[in-house]
Parts: structure tokens; sequence; C-alpha cells
């Protein structure tokens, strides 16, 4: 990690007001309601590298995601973009600069095209809006040069939406998010709406166009077999905290955090190995209360009464950065083992 | 499949005519017109509808008199019943009025006022309406709370009390003389301020679907301008529906317009529009002259009646969810 | 299960979609058994007419669709040709039914409670004391907590897999013959996806019901089903033991979407493509539908459409396996 990276998240924070209305919070007399769906986030992404969130749905992952593109104002917190504060910016031509540099590829492949532009014009709209050509035949080429940067057709410009699969639309996706040169793409969860022979293609082609034009990634999912495929570094959320963030590799080989532990072992078992692993217990509690000390001390088997009143703060293993107080106090390695040892083994 | 492709074969950009002739068929082996094509009902109603569109718009070509050439009445002809009716003359299909207008030609003149005073009613609604809900949509937050009151305390008046009430405003504001050539301007704002409510909340609710679609999220990020993404992203979107409510709106306001000229709130007398025509016949419906006020009434039915149907059916068309 | 009669029998059903466009085919002589206390999974690709099937089997069918050929049989008893009002009470009372999103199959108005006792008491001579401490067993069972407490409670105060653990009380309450579960864990997080798999695989086997489960995700097949069947394009590509498919797969279709499956642990710089993509039903290809996409094509792939052949420890649609295709290879 020593050149500077692409993006710095640092102590991001986003809160949404969930309040009543008006006129209820004043009859009931209810203050005001706050979600906070990421609280206190930093990870950074190396240039030419991708990093992963990963998480089950409500932990923030895709709130993370829009606030580093500018879709949502952090609360508290910044986003440094290859070494600019974006709340710094000033002026519409700054950050039309800085904008060119980054784009999304959302999760729904039917509804991020527009039905009614046909697909030269959709893909098209960021070189028009930049500026960067302004004739008419030229843009059609460079459009075409995308269409089969993504492995379609340049005939393929005249088609609307409709007449594509799912897979062909986020390919158009992806040629659109390319249009303006950008060297960091954020992908909130590409291919999750996709059938798994269709996910590979997208994925074999974002890592293909990784290597072509050393881009940086992203990527948000909730699918740890993509994510382990996909990534370089990885961040796992729950209830809007990163609670373990670090190397890919080194977390699928050795997870800390037992939230990290219990995702890893309710990936289903292709292998059929019968693995033994941690019973998983409870659901996701409403992020609107979510409990109090560590979030999610009341589905942890290894919980204490520091856990259910201190929220914990990061601990560095090697390049780890892990937020138990399990961990912290060299406790939990050995409550695992004796919890796998009373554990059935799975059916195999 | 189509990455097996190797050679780089550019298209050539379609002409305007071609992509247009391309829509054109497009249109023609779509849904839609599919749907047109299985509903005999809706035929006969675009039929009817299209014959009185273009009477209306031709009528001084179409009416066999000129009912405004006050020259060219005969005392004379006046109280004429039909032609089929004892005492009848062929030279009048419908009979003719107390004036010796006859009524046929009053009735075509009368759809071209009718028509004309709906169709600017419901532009200037759905242009004010569409605008103000893509913005209230949009934008949210306090201008759409404003934008919304306003909406709930204009529905809370019927059409009939705002046109009485600006009818009044321009009477006392602009004098007498002027408010009788102002009338059919007042008319026309009468209906749009009762009709814009309809538009804008449609368009508020589609434009909040829009408005969280990804494709709208993806031009936020590619950085385009608030105002151009609700012009070229979402208004495009949102037109299904204000299509459907500008067609149903129409008859609401066709209606409306009559009402208001029945209570003589209206077009003048001198330029009669249906509802005109039905008030100055009912006059004289107990003295035995019907037809002036039936077949003025048969025509704002029929009228009303055939582009309800279209309204109707262009609702269940553009609806995904019926299909 | 071969010397046993099967509780579901589909033999060489066909679907149809009569269009203005002529008619589709989304189910194509289709043919499998289910025996009891199996779990027979059926895995595809959108689009594949996996979950076509399924609400074929239990008629529910959305219109124009129709049976257009074949036979459903349940526990030897031919199902596809009652009537309507027969069909009804086959599917409350012998197939019980467990679809994707758990709010679609419980009425919003009603206590689970109340939605529990009445299906039970339509169905069985019980008082309404009696079924409602059924009830409340059988959501202990499923594992919901307080079940005494939360049974008076409506769907929308459940969690989503709460949710999921109350339709899967609300098909076995009437120990059904039959389990059709149509992507039961798909609207789940991975974390309850498991528990619910788990819980659906033990229940079965404890009431000694078949089930048939529908889903797209191979992972839970894997934990779940004794035997898969593969579907493409509408007709069976592959079926047989579940080890043996995954691990050793037939059909060319089969081997490419195992391989498309990225897996934890498997370090691969790309991971293995079919080109292309299903075809639509409007163009589905003459022969073999998947020979446009396969790598292993050969002469009469795209003119003779491959049945069922043995293949090892499975049956597969391809002609690779076809005995005399083989000995004239040699």
């Amino acid at each position: 990690m020593s050149a500077p990276p692409i993006l710095q998240v640092d102590g991001l924070s986003k809160a949404f007001d969930v309040s009543a209305p008006i006129l209820r919070r004043l009859l009931h007399g209810e203050g005001r309601t706050y979600l906070r769906a990421v609280d206190g986030v930093s990870f950074e992404i190396p240039k030419g590298k991708t990093v992963s969130l990963v998480g089950e749905s409500g932990c923030g992952k895709s709130t993370v995601a829009r606030l580093v593109v500018g879709l949502y104002t952090p609360t508290e917190g910044k986003v440094v973009f290859d070494g600019h504060d974006m709340a710094q910016v000033q002026g519409r031509a700054e950050m039309a600069k800085l904008r060119r540099r980054f784009q999304m590829i959302f999760q729904d492949p039917y509804a991020s095209l527009n039905p009614r532009w046909r697909v030269l014009d959709i893909i098209a709209e960021p070189i028009r809006a930049h500026g960067l050509m302004s004739d008419d035949t030229a843009i059609a080429r460079r459009v075409g040069e995308l269409l089969e940067q993504v492995r379609l057709s340049a005939k393929d410009g005249e088609k609307f939406p409709h007449e594509f699969s799912g897979g062909q639309r986020q390919r158009i996706s992806i040629a659109r998010a390319l249009a303006s040169n950008p060297e960091f793409l954020v992908c909130d969860e590409p291919t999750s709406a996709l059938d798994v022979s269709v996910q590979a293609q997208i994925l074999n082609l974002m890592k293909d166009l990784q290597t072509e034009l050393g881009l940086s990634y992203l990527f948000i999912s909730h699918d740890l077999a993509v994510v382990y495929h996909i990534s370089d570094y990885l961040g796992v959320m729950y209830l809007g905290r990163l609670v373990e963030v670090g190397p890919a590799r080194e977390i699928f080989r050795d997870p800390q955090h037992p939230y990290t532990r219990m995702l890893l072992d309710a990936i289903p078992d292709l292998e059929m190995t019968g693995k033994k692993r941690i019973p998983v217990a409870g659901e996701v509690p409403s992020p609107i209360a979510p409990p109090p000390g560590c979030h999610f001390h009341p589905r942890c088997p290894f919980a204490n009464e520091r856990c259910r009143t201190e929220t914990p703060l990061p601990v560095h293993i090697g390049e780890r950065d892990v937020r138990c107080h399990a961990v912290e106090e060299g406790r939990l390695e050995a409550e695992v083992a004796a919890a796998k040892a009373k554990a059935p083994a799975a059916v195999a | 499949m189509q990455n097996i492709e190797t050679t780089v074969e550019l298209p050539a950009a379609p002409s305007f005519g071609a992509r247009l002739s391309g829509n054109i068929k497009a249109f023609l082996d779509g849904d839609v017109f599919y749907s047109f094509k299985r509903s005999p009902v809706t035929i006969i109603a675009f039929v009817v509808t299209m014959i009185l569109f273009f009477c209306a718009i031709f009528a001084p070509w179409v009416a066999p008199y000129d009912t405004y050439n006050i020259a060219g009445l005969n005392l004379m002809d006046a109280f004429r019943p039909p032609a089929w009716v004892a005492g009848g003359d062929a030279t009048f299909l419908l009979g003719t009025d107390d004036q010796g207008r006859d009524v046929l030609s009053a009735i075509i003149f009368g759809l071209r006022i009718s028509l004309m005073v709906g169709f600017l009613g419901v532009l200037i609604a759905a242009v004010v309406g569409t605008i103000l809900g893509l913005i209230s949509g949009y934008f949210g937050g306090w201008i759409d709370a404003l934008i919304m009151r306003i909406a709930d305390v204009q529905l809370t008046f019927p059409a009939i009390l705002i046109a009485l009430m600006i009818d009044g405003i321009a009477g006392a504001v602009l004098g007498r003389a002027a408010h009788a050539e102002s009338k059919l301007a007042v008319l026309v704002i009468a209906i749009a301020a009762s009709l814009w409510v309809n538009f804008a909340r449609t368009v508020r609710g589609s434009t909040l679907v829009e408005k969280n679609k990804e494709y709208v999220q993806a031009a936020r990020v590619i950085g385009i301008h608030p105002i151009l993404i609700m012009y070229r992203h979402v208004l495009p979107n949102v037109m299904g529906p204000v299509l459907v409510i500008a067609t149903l709106s129409l008859a609401i306001a066709i209606i409306t317009e009559a009402t208001l000229s029945f209570l003589g709130v209206g077009v003048p007398v001198t330029n009669p529009s249906l509802g005109t025509l039905i008030r100055i016949g009912n006059d004289f419906l107990f003295s035995g002259e019907w037809w002036m006020t039936i077949f003025p009434g048969v025509a704002l039915v029929i009228l009303v009646l055939a582009v309800n149907l279209l309204g109707d059916w262009l609702r269940d068309a553009l609806n995904p969810k019926l299909r | 299960m071969a010397d046993k009669r099967p509780v579901l029998d589909v033999r060489n059903l066909r679907v149809e979609f009569p269009t203005r466009r002529g008619t589709l085919t989304a189910v194509d002589d289709v043919s499998f058994q289910v025996g009891e206390g199996e779990v027979l999974g059926v895995v595809g690709e959108s689009g594949a007419g996996k979950s076509i099937t399924g609400t074929a089997i239990i008629r529910l069918l959305e219109p124009p669709g129709r049976i257009a050929g074949g036979e459903v049989w349940l526990d030897g008893e031919r199902i596809d040709n009652l009537t309507a009002e027969q069909m009804r009470r086959v599917r409350g009372k012998r197939i019980g039914m467990v679809f994707q999103d758990p709010l679609t199959s419980l009425n919003p108005l009603y206590t689970v409670g109340r939605q529990l006792t009445e299906t039970i008491m339509t169905h069985q001579e019980l008082t309404e004391t009696q079924a409602r401490k059924h009830a409340i067993d059988l959501l202990g069972e499923v594992g919901i907590p307080a079940a005494d407490v939360r049974i008076d409670q409506y769907p929308h105060q459940f969690s989503g897999g709460m949710r999921q653990r109350v339709v899967i009380a609300l098909a076995l309450c009437v120990n059904p013959r039959m389990i059709i579960a149509d992507e039961p864990t798909t609207a789940l997080d991975v974390s309850i996806q498991a528990q619910i798999i788990k819980l659906l695989k033990r229940l079965c086997e404890e009431h000694g019901a078949a089930v048939m489960l529908i889903t797209h995700d191979m992972g839970v097949i894997a934990e779940t089903a004794d035997r898969v069947a593969v579907m493409y394009a509408g007709r069976i590509a592959e079926i047989g033991p579940v080890a043996e498919v995954i691990r050793n797969a037939k059909h060319p279709y089969t081997e490419g979407l195992m391989g498309s499956i990225p897996v934890v642990g498997h370090d691969l710089a790309r991971l293995t493509q079919i080109e292309g993509s299903m075809p639509r039903l409007t163009e589905i290809p003459t022969g073999c539908a998947f020979h446009p996409r396969c790598p292993k094509r050969f002469g009469r792939c795209d003119k003779q459409r491959p049945e069922l052949m043995q293949a090892g420890a499975s049956r597969a649609a391809c002609w690779l396996h076809d005995t005399a295709h083989a000995e004239a290879a040699e």
C-alpha cells in the first residue's frame, strides 16, 4: 500500500431522518427518530485493487456506496478521492472534473437503463454531459468501441434496453460507466440479480476490464463466494459498522470477528464436506434501535457484560482491523473451539 | 452471443425518417395497438371522436349554415321542427331555433367552442400540473409539502365554484365590456384551475417511483443537472399517466364548460357552445320545441362518452399490470 | 425408492402459453418422480421452466398458461384431470406450498394463529382449542420462540425469516404428503437461509413428506436435496443423485453451470463461462436446445433432440451419452 490510495473513507456516518410526520410528533410528543445506516466507517482502496463490502440486508453497505459517489451527503466523516476531500470541492466545474473519474454500476439491470432511450444515447450520456466529445459521428464511434469492450456488438446501440437480456443490460450499464474513462467504479451488487452463468460472464468481464484499464473497484455484495473471487480487500459490515476489514484472503482463511465466522459458516457447502459449524442463531435487529454496546451481542454466543454496554473499537491484527472485545481480550479462540466441539456435524 | 462478432462494423446513423418509420412500425406491432384492435368499443369511440373533432375543426366547411352570420338568419325560419317531423324542412335537418338558426349548424359550431375551451383548459392544467408534480416529487421537502397542501385546498372547491369566483373577480376587475370578451379566457382558466390537481398528484406519485430507479441515480452520478434529469429522464417516463388523465379530463372539462354555460357563467349567447345551446333550448322545452335542447344534449353525451371510453381504454392499455 | 410407489409422479408434462405471437412451450416433456421422505431439487436459471413446472403440478398456472400434455400422479391417483374444486382440496390437504415471498402466502389482516387454526380445522376434525394447541406446537417446532405469545400476532410483526417459518408451519399443519417449495430462501439473508434450509429438511424427514425444492441456488440444493433435476429451456437436462450431479456432471450445461459458480477457497483467475444466455421461449433452437452454447456439440446436436439417457448414476439428455454414439466413436 505504498502508492496513495484512490479512495479514502474516514469515519463516515450517515443518519437518515425517519421521523413521523410533524403533526404526529406534536400530538404524541415524539422526538425525531434517526436511522444510523452507516456509523463511523473507515477504509481505503489502493489503486488498481478491489475492495468489497459484505453484510446482510440493512447493514449499510449500499449506503456507503452511495455516500462514496455523492448520491448522499455524509452526516459525519469524509470521502477523499485521489487526494481531494469531496466535501471541500468548490464549484460545479471542479466537481464535474472529479465526477468524470468515478462511476457507479447498479444492481437491477432492469431499472438502471432509461427504458425510453436507445442504448447509443444511454452510453453517450456521460460523454455528452462531460463534454468529452461533441461530434455525433465521433460519439457513435466511441459508443461502438465501448459496446465491443463489454463484448456486445457496435450495432446494438440502435436498440432499446428491453431488447436485451439481464446480462446484456448489465454490460450496457458497464459500458455507460466506462464512457467517461473513469479510474474508479463503485459496483452495488452488480451480479445479484443475474443467473449464475451470466454472473460468471460479468465477473470475468469486470476482472478483464480491471486488468486492461487499471480500474479500482468498490464492490458491494452479500454473496461471499463472489466476494472471495473478486476481492483483494474485504470489509464486513453489521448494522452500519465495519466489524472486520483487511486483506480478503486472510479474512477468509482466518476470520476473527464472530459475525465474520458466522457468515463464512453460513455459506452453502457446495463441496459437501460436512464441516463443523457454529450454530447460527437469530436475525438482524432493526437498525432504528440497534442493540447497545457491540451491535452483534444478542446473536453472539461469546458475548459478555462488556459487549452489552461498551462499543468495541478497532483492534489491529497485522493488516487487519477487528471490532470485538473478545478478540481484544484474546479469549475468542478458545471459546470458539469449545463451541465447535459441542456442535453437531453438519448434514452431509 | 453478440461477442462472436470480430469485425468492427460501425452502424451508419439512421436518418430521422428511418427512425420515425421504425417507431411507427414498432407502435403498430406493439401491445397498445394490439389491445386497440381487440376492442370494438374503443374503435367505435375512436371513430366517433375523430368525426366530432373533424366537424369541430372544419366547422365553417362542414356546417350547412354559418350561424355567426347574423345577416344570413331569417326569422321566418324560426322554430322549425326537425326534417322528419310534420312542418319540418329538409334544408334544416335538425330544425331551427328561436332566431331561425339551423340547430345542426349551431351544434357543429358549438362543438368547436366546447372542444376548444376543453382542450385549452386541459392543456394548461396538464402543463402546470405536470411541472408542479415533477418539482414536488423530485425535490420533496418543504416545496413538496407546499404544493401538495395547495392542491388539497384546491380539491375542496368544486370546479363550478372556482369558475364562479374567477368569473366574479374578472367581472369586477375588467369591467363589463371587457369582461364579455374575456369570458372564454375565464372559462379556460376556471377549468384549468379545477383540473391541475389531478395531474400534479399523479405526476408526483410517478416521479417518486421513477426518481428512486437506478437510471435516475446513474444520471445523478454522472453529474447531470436536476432540471435536465427531470426533463430528459423522469418526464418521458411519467407521460403515460399524464396522457390518460388528459383524455379523461377532457371529458370532465367539456362537461364543466357545458355546466357553466348552462348556468350562464360560460360563453356568451352570441358565440354559443353546446352548454349554451342546451340552456337556450331549455327555455323552449315546455312550449314544445324539444329539438332545440335535445339535439345539443345528445351531441354532448356522445362526445363525452366517446372521449371517456377512449380514456378508459388508454388507462388499461398503458397499465402493464392489467395486461 | 425404486421398489416403492413414488409420492409424486410427473409424466411427460408439457405446459404451453398461447400468445398472440404463437404458442410458447414453457415446459416440454418433463418427467420425474419424488419418493417418500425424499427431497428432489429442481435447479435452473431464470426461464428454465422450473417454477412453471411447480405451479403446473399444483395447477396454479397464471393464465393463459395451460397443461397441454402429460400426467401428474399423487400417491397413485391422477390429479391433473381433477376439477378445480377437487384440486383445491388436494392443495390444502395433500400438497403444501412454500413460496419465495412469505408475505404473499400470509393474509396480513389475520393473526398467524387464526390462519393456522382455520387451515387445521378445515382439514382435521379438531375443536378450536385443540387446533390452537396444535398450532402452538407447530410454531414451536419450526423454531419460533414464545410461540404461545406470538400466535396472536399479525404477519407484519414477524421478521422475514420468522415469517418463512410460519409459512412452513402452515404448509406442514395438515401433514401433507408432498411439499412444493419454490425459492423458499431466496428473499432471506444468508445467515437465515441456512437456518430455513435445515429446518425444511429436518421437518420433511420427520413428517415423511416428499419435497420438491425449486431454486436457482446450487448451494441450497447441495445442502438439502437427495436428488437433483437440472432444467434448461423447459426440459430436464440432467437428473441424478445430488453428489453425482455436483461432483461429476454429465451434461455439458450442468458442467458449465457448476464451473460458473464461484467457490470460497478456489483461487481462479477466471470462472468457467458459458457463452450467451438461455434462449427466449420464442426462439428455442432445434435439436438439443443447448447446442448453440455447448463447447462439446457435434454433428447431430443441432438436428436431433436428445432424450434423457443413462450416464453413470445419473441420466442426461445429451448425445455424448448415447451408447450408439460411444460405439461409433471407438
